[in-house]
């Protein structure tokens, strides 16, 4: 390993169950029933290293249908898109490789709204797993010529005739350098200029079709961008912003509030810096860091974006996709895959507040309902403990706080005292394991990780 | 290329939200109470029932037993206050289409694909300019004295990123740190420490001009539709259910900044589901017709109306309108349809407010982050600029232009853009203290800077 890797603090502490549900957490979608211990089992190295560098793709679980049974149609049917990538987070052995997935789409945020075609965002999402711990340069050049980009980001009817800065703009501000780090206005319009020569076809009954690059349509005039002139094209556009000085502390910085809400310390931000820019640019070795840094492990919690915790609460729950519904409940709670909010993707600061709360409410009481207790057919204990401990089973038994476990336990014996008559005390029991499992899926354990 | 705009698939995804929420309850056995979803029990039902003729009564006339007790202090202390409504059109709309100076000789030179038509529709504040074709909305408004234009709005050295131009105007300030609002800012001088409806987003989301660092304030979709359903849950077991939103959200102290969010949403949230009780599934009705629309535009604003005219204690209310304004290409069509139905639902809230006799206390301001460069590009679109427009509706809008749109050969800066002639802050600290009463300096960063307009009358 390269020196720079030794000297980003390392976590020393213990990593027992509860630090192995953080990381699968952060790395994935949380455990399966069991996955956790399994994992503390291993130690953190190993553990890391599993995630960053898995087995072949398996699918654990039953396969994805919508509600009259039938499979997904995520190229045509609306919404299937959304549930076919969610599918792949319940049931995947990759978690890493769908959160990395899932970054690169919040990274390099595509929205469908402008696209209009779910073919070409699920290709770009190939795109995204191939790249996924590998090489942002290469990353980077790939996503300037991906056709949902050339869409989103007008890139096809960027031309030397009538340069479209779309592109240029939020490649420096918003993919590589941050906002006004570096660069200037002017450097905007030139890297425009050397982004030109993209274009595609049109065809009726298959829309847009045949992304290629025109030398016609490319500016081939000198150009100068920050500071330095030639004749650049789309490759030198990219090249630039990627050996650009401040490309690495944005990466850097960028990368690791996916992982951890604090900011890196200064001393740890240099030295993932030098680690990004002496493996080349490469994504693995700097994710890696992240993912043994002490800050993931007793740093501050993170509230879960809506799909995680979606995924999250079917893969504990042991449910796979069965229903069209959570396209539009990831939606309300602010999180439609492939339907990002705008070019800067989704704000991590922001997912909660009154209406979103209220869908979260809603998903999980969605992922219960199938197994709802009738309380006409199963009679459950009058007594709190157990009822609490039944609702924690259908989770996989995830540890509870003890402050989460007195609040429900208050809640508990409350419920049960409101049972004044025979045939509440044989029903509200049932009532009531149904809304633990509601309530422990909203607590705060199970909403931020 | 086809763009789907944005409220369609958000609004058909709510009209499904609904469908499903009422589907599966569990089967009701005689002698059990009704469970949630398909009962109400006897306060909710009385509240109903009472609906919408609480406009009538007004709130402190009529006995609330489902509002808390925060709320009907608000609305009781200050009956007629004064309400804001920030609408936004997202992604910065082209001012110089929807004011076209036709008769300056510059414009069809540096628009000659996309300058507009001779509408006929005289601004007759500057018979230079004509409104958009699909316009006629706004245009009724301001002959009718109820609509300020401001044609060039912006501030110095405008930032042509929409994330940098939108942050600026939502914070009030040229700081891309500040993380408050400014309508956050005064409500949290202002506001009460107990009604989130004082500052309400009604896009789903939190609209950032709104954001708070101690007040509460509120997100929802619509007026309709808060309501917290559990399956196989009802009766005395939901009520206790349902109390322990809050408790349940602070249960792990709030140290971390997400545990601090998730505490501070859930007691919101439990407090806005007593607030909102009456609305749910009432049917609102609106004594004017709204334009119909895919979109949730007009029918947020119907929901508003019929909020206001219920007496519900709103002070800052924020949306955004219809439409997609970040025409890079073939803008032609999509500005239209935007303009079009964001005019008529605007104009039909204004009717809504004077029938429901509060158009005296509402005032709607309508902007956008950047104006669009005067050049068109090579797509049949234009790029991002400096300066914009903003409007101001109500019956109180002074209804006169303020600032100038001057020839084109004098307005623009070195890269082709509109200058600004009045700045974004000098609209905001003149709406804060001649609309609110508010000194604005307790709002907006160094706010004595900033030469203050007659806006209101």
């Amino acid at each position: 390993m390269p020196q720079a890797a030794a000297r980003v603090p390392v976590y020393r502490g213990r990593f027992g169950p509860e630090e192995a549900e953080r990381l699968l957490w952060r790395a994935g979608f949380g455990p399966r029933r069991g996955e956790a211990e399994a994992l503390a089992r291993r130690g953190l190295n190993e553990s890391v290293r599993a995630l960053t560098a898995p087995g072949r793709q398996r699918f654990v679980g039953p396969r994805p249908r919508d509600e009259k049974g039938r499979p997904l149609a995520p190229r045509d049917a609306w919404g299937h898109d959304h549930l076919w990538w969610l599918d792949r987070m319940v049931r995947g052995n990759r978690p890493l490789l769908e959160r990395m997935t899932l970054v690169w789409h919040d990274w390099f945020a595509t929205s469908n709204e402008g696209v209009g075609s779910q073919g070409l965002m699920l290709r770009q999402n190939a795109l995204f797993r191939r790249y996924w711990l590998g090489s942002f340069r290469q990353l980077t050049l790939a996503v300037t010529r991906d056709p949902a980009m050339l869409l989103w980001l007008s890139g096809t009817d960027n031309t030397k005739w009538s340069p479209n800065e779309n592109y240029a703009r939020e490649l420096m501000e918003l993919f590589t350098l941050g906002a006004g780090r570096g660069y200037t206005e002017r450097d905007v319009r030139e890297q425009a200029r050397a982004l030109t020569g993209f274009r595609n076809d049109w065809r009726e009954g298959v829309g847009p079709t045949r992304f290629r690059f025109d030398r016609e349509r490319h500016d081939l005039g000198p150009k100068r961008i920050f500071g330095r002139r030639g004749r650049f094209d789309w490759r030198d556009a990219v090249e630039l912003c990627i050996k650009h000085p401040r490309h690495p502390s944005f990466f850097v910085s960028k990368l690791w509030g996916y992982f951890i809400p604090t900011a890196p310390p200064a001393s740890t931000r240099r030295s993932l810096e030098r680690l990004y820019v002496r493996n080349r640019y490469a994504v693995r070795p700097v994710v890696r860091a992240i993912l043994k840094h002490p800050l993931l492990y007793d740093g501050p919690r993170m509230v879960k974006p809506p799909v995680v915790y979606t995924a999250g609460l079917l893969r504990a729950s042991g449910r796979g996709i069965d229903t069209e519904s959570w396209t539009w409940l990831c939606a309300n709670a602010g999180q439609q895959l492939f339907y990002p909010p705008n070019v800067a993707g989704w704000n991590d600061d922001r997912w909660l507040d009154t209406a979103t709360y209220l869908a979260r409410w809603d998903i999980a009481g969605r992922v219960t309902r199938p197994a709802q207790l009738d309380p006409g057919k199963v009679q459950a204990p009058f007594d709190a403990d157990k009822l609490l401990d039944r609702a924690l089973g259908f989770w996989g038994d995830p540890p509870l706080s003890a402050g989460t476990r007195r609040v429900l336990r208050a809640y508990t014996d409350r419920a049960l005292a409101t049972a004044n008559q025979n045939w509440k005390r044989r029903s509200y029991p049932a009532l009531i394991e149904n809304s633990l499992r509601h309530l422990i899926a909203v607590s705060p354990d199970l909403q931020t990780s | 290329m086809s763009r789907c705009c944005n409220e369609f698939s958000r609004s058909s995804l709510l009209r499904r939200a609904v469908a499903e929420a009422g589907s599966g309850l569990p089967v009701i056995e005689p002698g059990m109470p009704l469970p949630a979803g398909t009962g109400l029990d006897r306060r909710d039902l009385l509240l109903r029932s009472a609906g919408l003729a609480l406009a009538v009564y007004g709130a402190g006339a009529f006995p609330l037993p489902g509002f808390e007790e925060g709320v009907l202090e608000a609305a009781e202390a200050a009956p007629a206050q004064p309400v804001l409504v920030s609408v936004f059109l997202d992604g910065g709309a082209d001012s110089l289409s929807l004011l076209a100076p036709v008769a300056d000789p510059d414009y069809r030179r540096l628009r000659p694909r996309l300058a507009l038509p001779d509408s006929g529709l005289v601004f007759t504040e500057d018979p230079r300019l004509r409104w958009h074709p699909e316009a006629a909305a706004f245009r009724t408004l301001h002959l009718e004295g109820k609509l300020t234009v401001l044609p060039t709005v912006g501030y110095r050295d405008a930032d042509q990123s929409h994330f940098t131009s939108r942050h600026y105007w939502e914070v009030g300030a040229t700081n891309p740190g500040l993380r408050t609002g400014w309508l956050g800012r005064y409500l949290d001088r202002a506001g009460r420490p107990d009604n989130p409806l004082q500052g309400l987003s009604l896009d789903g989301e939190l609209a950032p001009p709104l954001a708070t660092s101690k007040s509460p304030v509120a997100a929802l979709r619509g007026v309709e539709g808060y309501r917290f359903w559990a399956p196989g849950v009802w009766g005395e077991v939901e009520t206790q259910m349902l109390g322990t939103l809050a408790p349940l959200g602070a249960a792990r102290g709030s140290r971390d900044r997400a545990l601090a969010s998730l505490a501070g949403t859930a007691k919101q949230a439990q407090r806005l589901r007593h607030q909102l009780a009456p609305f749910n599934g009432a049917g609102l009705t609106s004594p004017v017709a709204y334009p119909k629309h895919r979109s949730s535009f007009p029918a947020r604003l119907a929901g508003l109306a019929a909020m206001l005219g219920a007496g519900l204690p709103l002070r800052c209310v924020a949306l955004r309108a219809y439409g997609m304004y970040d025409t890079h290409d073939d803008q032609v069509e999509p500005l239209a349809q935007g303009l079009k139905l964001s005019g008529e639902s605007l104009l039909a809230f204004q009717r809504d407010l004077e029938a429901r006799g509060v158009a005296d206390r509402v005032l709607t301001l309508v902007w956008t982050e950047f104006g669009r460069r005067a050049e068109e590009n090579g797509s049949r679109g234009t790029d991002h600029g400096a300066a914009g427009v903003a409007m101001l509706m109500g019956a109180r809008a002074r209804g006169q232009m303020v600032g100038e749109l001057p020839l084109l050969r004098d307005a623009l800066d070195r890269q082709g853009n509109l200058k600004a002639s009045v700045d974004f802050r000098s609209v905001y600290t003149s709406l804060l203290e001649q609309w609110f009463d508010f000194d604005a300096a307790g709002a907006i960063p160094n706010a004595k800077a900033y030469g203050r307009l007659q806006l209101v009358k």
